[in-house]
């Protein structure tokens, strides 16, 4: 059970962000795309992923269009706009710093400080 | 282009909801159907995948609300989903709704109309620039400013004002040569255009420079109005001459739209220079420095770093300067300046406005708190809904914003009924006129800032009732609801709602106390000792000057209508008034008196300065006045008799002593005439209603002639028919007479006016609070009783008597009704003290008041626990014991 981490408030954007990065995908193939970029670490429930991807779209960050998928059936595609590729690299950035900056907190032993 | 998808996101979340709703659904569906074909491909078969599919999903309608609320920080489209939620909510109970409507509606309309006059007579009484600078002496109290000497005087000596401007009001025949009739208008000083600071529209203005000297600017300026109304706005009477009672006058120029003078009330046809008044009166009081009517009021800009302390104290200075200066003429006395506008009213009509403020306010308060005490019935009795939206997700938040809509929907519908309501009525009330011999309107035409009020009110009163059932949703359980169904709180200690309601109910009282008090405070006024009898008697006004009649050729048509008056058959008796009556618009002529030991007749040295009427032989008979001693004129005190003098009672105690020993005593006039007392008439009114006995004299009109009157002619015949035998009569002497006949009581609603607006006022907001207890108690009374019917059903079953089921069912809303009726007349019995102010005789510690109060609250609580009592007791245990 807990070989999955659990989400912190506002990766989720990200997350979805870095997977559509890699192409244009419909929202199931997201999850997939998470889970196998993630090494099935990182598991998202089925329906918190729409209210994200609504987000997203209303903030211009991501399109969609209507096609068709691998299994040959209708599904709505997402792709990153110039904006969602803008926002990645930033939110990327900062996540990076961040991380660094906890593990190097976290790995300071006392007589360190 | 994030900006240009952004919003093209927006406006489709907005106005494609629908498109967007199934658009969310198809892509779910395709989401399902891809992980069912995972499924299927790790060996599931296809119904079994598809099912499984759909259960991991899990719950698509929260899916669907989520991305709503990720959507949906958009507010206008939150916004509509609430209104659209709540109207359908309304439309399950039309009843309640129409009801809340409707008492809102009453409650701002109420208040908006309050507002509008308020607005129209206080906040902009003159429509002229910088109106708020504009100061000036008030009429009616006499500080010497009523004479045009002293006024030149003010105008030079004064360091206060950017120039100080005159005028007086003048009711000549005007004639434009082929439709004599007859007009109001001012005279004004040269100045008065200049110092308003106002351009005219046509034409021009007559300047200060235009006079010089009396008789020398033969000029009027029409106002806009008259122009339009006589002239059918035709721009080419500038320079045209009219004649004003017979002397020719030119057009100069045509007021802009909206400026009437400057008196809020009043309406008037044109403005003239005040130096030609001697051509309109026959003769002029221009250079009388101890003349009480040469000026009306006298006014201008306060020059700026003014404030009105130092101006007061600037013109006080210049009266104390004249008073050493001319001590035979000016007696001065301190001087109140005001704005501009109201006159002498303003004081009472800013406490009559506020009084009426105060009350509608009241209204409002009552209004809010029926709706609360009903917002919060409905909400207990949704209760279990409210639950049941709880345990299935919805959040408290989302349950008081839908809660709120409701109100503020039912607020601004009410509000706008109310403000359509209310601007109608101010359009009426604008062009109404009130008082048929007088110029005067309320200046309350409905403006902008009357829909801004209605808006805040509405908004505020929506706010305000909608707060109550807060706590209620706040604090419900949704287990225990669910579990003990609705009747789980049945509290016997006091609620909001009960508070509610005796706030409402003690409100109520006040106004149906206010009302009653004014109700009764007219009806004493309209049967109180005037010092005339108004009953059965006509007055017929004539101006003979306007019909080109003067001096002696004047006071021989007048005896020849006397003399034709009284061959009328049904005609007792007939008499004339020179100038007004008593208690006309205009009658407020004094006369300084000295008794008759004082030699410096300086004005310090006044003995009274009583109301002075000349009056011919008969007056009093006609007029009703009884003769308490003494003799009434004849006919032949005249100009070559001896100067004799009728006084009333409070003159004769004043000067001396008692009324036997006033007869035969003599006293003097300004002029030093020694006039001799043969007899005592009784007290009257002179000037208002609610005056203190004032004194006043009667001196014959033979000894000093006028040349306008009124006839004062007394008979039990019909009115109409009387007039019509007048008027031919009056034909024989001289068909061009221009007369106007009108019962003496036509006449005296002018000086009732003020009382009868105020019982309008208030009887109508003695109604509308009436109405708002009676929907109060009728609901309070009817929810307890459906509440409890299951209670009252096991009480009937084990054999409760009628009695005692109404007292279970109704006892509380009358303890309610009882405490909140003894509060409110409390409070009422204190606010007479502010009604009579307005309201002349008003007392609320009249036994018929108290009791009307104690009856009216009675009935009202009899008539609207009626029909909960009638449910009450026609309850039948055995079907309310099968139902649940």
């Amino acid at each position: 059970m807990n070989d999955q981490a659990q989400l912190l408030p506002g990766t989720l954007d990200l997350l979805i962000l870095r997977a559509v990065s890699l192409g244009p995908l419909h929202g199931y193939g997201i999850l997939l795309r998470i889970g196998q970029i993630s090494d099935n670490a990182l598991l998202i429930e089925q329906g918190a992923l729409y209210p994200g991807l609504f987000r997203l779209l209303r903030q211009g960050l991501l399109k969609a269009s209507w096609g068709t998928s691998e299994n040959n059936r209708r599904a709505k595609f997402y792709e990153l706009t110039a904006a969602g590729r803008k926002r990645l690299r930033e939110e990327t950035e900062s996540w990076n710093r961040l991380v660094s900056a906890m593990a190097s907190a976290l790995s300071q032993q006392p007589e360190e400080i | 282009m994030k900006l240009l998808d952004s919003l093209r996101f927006r406006m489709a979340a907005l106005f494609g909801r629908a498109q967007i709703r199934a658009e969310m659904e198809e892509e779910i569906r395709s989401h399902i159907e891809h992980r069912a074909d995972d499924l299927v491909r790790s060996g599931l078969n296809r119904t079994e995948a598809e099912r499984r599919a759909r259960v991991e999903f899990g719950g698509r309608e929260k899916c669907k609300e989520e991305i709503h609320e990720a959507l949906g920080s958009n507010f206008i489209g939150g916004l509509l989903q609430d209104v659209r939620f709540a109207l359908r909510v309304l439309r399950k109970s039309p009843g309640f709704t129409f009801a809340a409507v409707l008492t809102l509606a009453l409650a701002i309309g109420a208040n908006a109309v309050v507002f509008g006059i308020f607005n129209g007579m206080i906040l902009r009484p003159l429509n002229v620039p910088q109106a708020e600078s504009l100061y000036g002496t008030e009429y009616g109290n006499n500080p010497g400013w009523q004479s045009y000497p002293n006024y030149l005087d003010l105008r030079d000596r004064n360091r206060s004002f950017d120039g100080l401007a005159a005028f007086n009001f003048v009711f000549p025949g005007f004639d434009t040569g082929k439709n004599p009739s007859g007009s109001s208008g001012y005279t004004t000083s040269g100045n008065y255009f200049d110092v308003l600071r106002i351009q005219p529209y046509l034409g021009r203005f007559y300047h200060a420079a235009d006079e010089h000297g009396p008789n020398s600017a033969p000029f009027v300026v029409l106002t806009h109005a008259f122009w339009h109304s006589r002239f059918q706005d035709d721009p080419g009477v500038v320079g045209r001459t009219v004649f004003l009672n017979k002397h020719p006058f030119t057009i100069l120029g045509v007021a802009p739209p909206g400026f009437h003078g400057t008196v809020s009330f009043a309406f008037v046809d044109f403005f003239m220079p005040i130096v030609n008044e001697g051509q309109i009166y026959g003769g002029s009081t221009l250079d009388e420095r101890g003349s009480n009517v040469t000026v009306f009021e006298v006014f201008g800009h306060l020059k700026p770093g003014v404030t009105l302390t130092q101006a007061t104290a600037d013109v006080n200075a210049v009266g104390a300067y004249l008073e050493k200066t001319y001590p035979q003429d000016f007696s001065h006395k301190s001087t109140p300046l005001s704005r501009q506008g109201l006159t002498v009213f303003g004081g009472a009509v800013t406490a009559f406005v506020a009084g009426l403020m105060l009350l509608a306010g009241l209204i409002l308060l009552a209004a809010c708190a029926n709706l609360g005490s009903l917002f919060a019935a409905r909400a207990s009795d949704r209760s279990r809904e409210v639950a049941l939206r709880l345990a299935l997700g919805s959040s408290r938040k989302r349950i008081l914003r839908g809660l709120f809509t409701e109100a503020l929907l039912i607020s601004l519908a009410g509000g706008a009924v109310g403000l359509l309501g209310s601007v109608a009525l101010l359009r009426r009330l604008s062009t109404w006129q009130p008082i048929a011999a007088a110029p005067a309107r309320l200046p309350v035409a409905p403006d902008a800032k009357i829909y801004l009020v209605a808006l805040l009110l509405a908004v505020v009163s929506g706010l305000l009732f909608a707060i109550v059932p807060v706590r209620q949703v706040l604090r419900a359980n949704p287990y225990e609801i669910v579990k003990a169904g609705s009747n789980a709180r049945l509290g016997r200690r006091m609620t909001v709602r009960d508070v509610l309601l005796v706030v409402q109910i003690a409100i109520c009282a006040v106004l149906v106390t206010s009302s009653l008090v004014a109700v009764r405070g007219l009806a004493r006024s309209l049967h109180g000792n005037f010092g005339f009898e108004p009953r059965n008697a006509m007055l017929l006004n004539v101006n003979l000057a306007m019909a080109g009649y003067s001096g002696d050729q004047a006071s021989a048509m007048k005896r020849r209508m006397f003399d034709a008056m009284g061959t009328i058959p049904g005609v007792e008796h007939v008499g004339w008034v020179n100038d007004y009556p008593p208690l006309a618009y205009g009658s407020n002529f004094r006369s300084n008196v000295y008794k008759e030991e004082t030699t410096d007749l300086r004005q310090a040295n006044t003995a009274a300065t009583p109301f002075r009427y000349n009056i011919s032989p008969g007056y009093f008979e006609a007029a009703g006045t009884s003769l308490l001693t003494g003799r009434g004129f004849r006919w032949n005190d005249d100009k070559g008799s001896p100067s004799v003098a009728v006084v009333n009672r409070e003159f004769a105690v004043k000067i001396f002593g008692s009324v036997a020993q006033a007869m035969g005593r003599d006293f003097k006039l300004q002029d030093g005439t020694r006039v001799e007392v043969v007899g005592v008439v009784e007290d009257g009114k002179y000037l208002s209603l609610n005056e203190d006995p004032q004194p006043a004299i009667f001196l014959p009109a033979l000894q000093s002639p006028s040349s306008t009157f009124y006839m004062v002619v007394r008979s039990e015949r019909d009115p109409e028919q009387l007039a019509a035998a007048m008027r031919s009569k009056l034909r024989e002497l001289d068909a061009g007479l221009p007369v106007t006949i009108t019962t003496w009581k036509t006449v005296l609603s002018l000086v009732l006016f003020p009382s009868q607006m105020a019982t309008a006022a208030l009887g109508v907001l003695g109604m509308m609070g009436a109405m708002l207890s009676i929907t109060g108690i009728f609901g309070m009374a009817a929810y307890s009783v459906s509440r409890r019917l299951r209670e009252l059903g096991i009480r009937v079953a084990l054999g409760a008597q009628r009695k005692e089921v109404l007292q279970a069912a109704l006892g509380r809303p009358l303890k309610l009704l009882a405490i909140g009726s003894a509060t409110g007349l409390a409070l009422g019995i204190f606010a007479g003290k502010v009604l009579a102010y307005i309201v002349y005789q008003a007392t609320p510690r009249d036994p018929l008041v108290l009791g009307g109060v104690v009856l009216a609250m009675l009935l009202l609580g009899l008539v609207a626990t009626w029909i909960p009592a009638q449910r009450a007791l026609s309850i039948d245990p055995l079907i309310l014991l099968r139902e649940e």
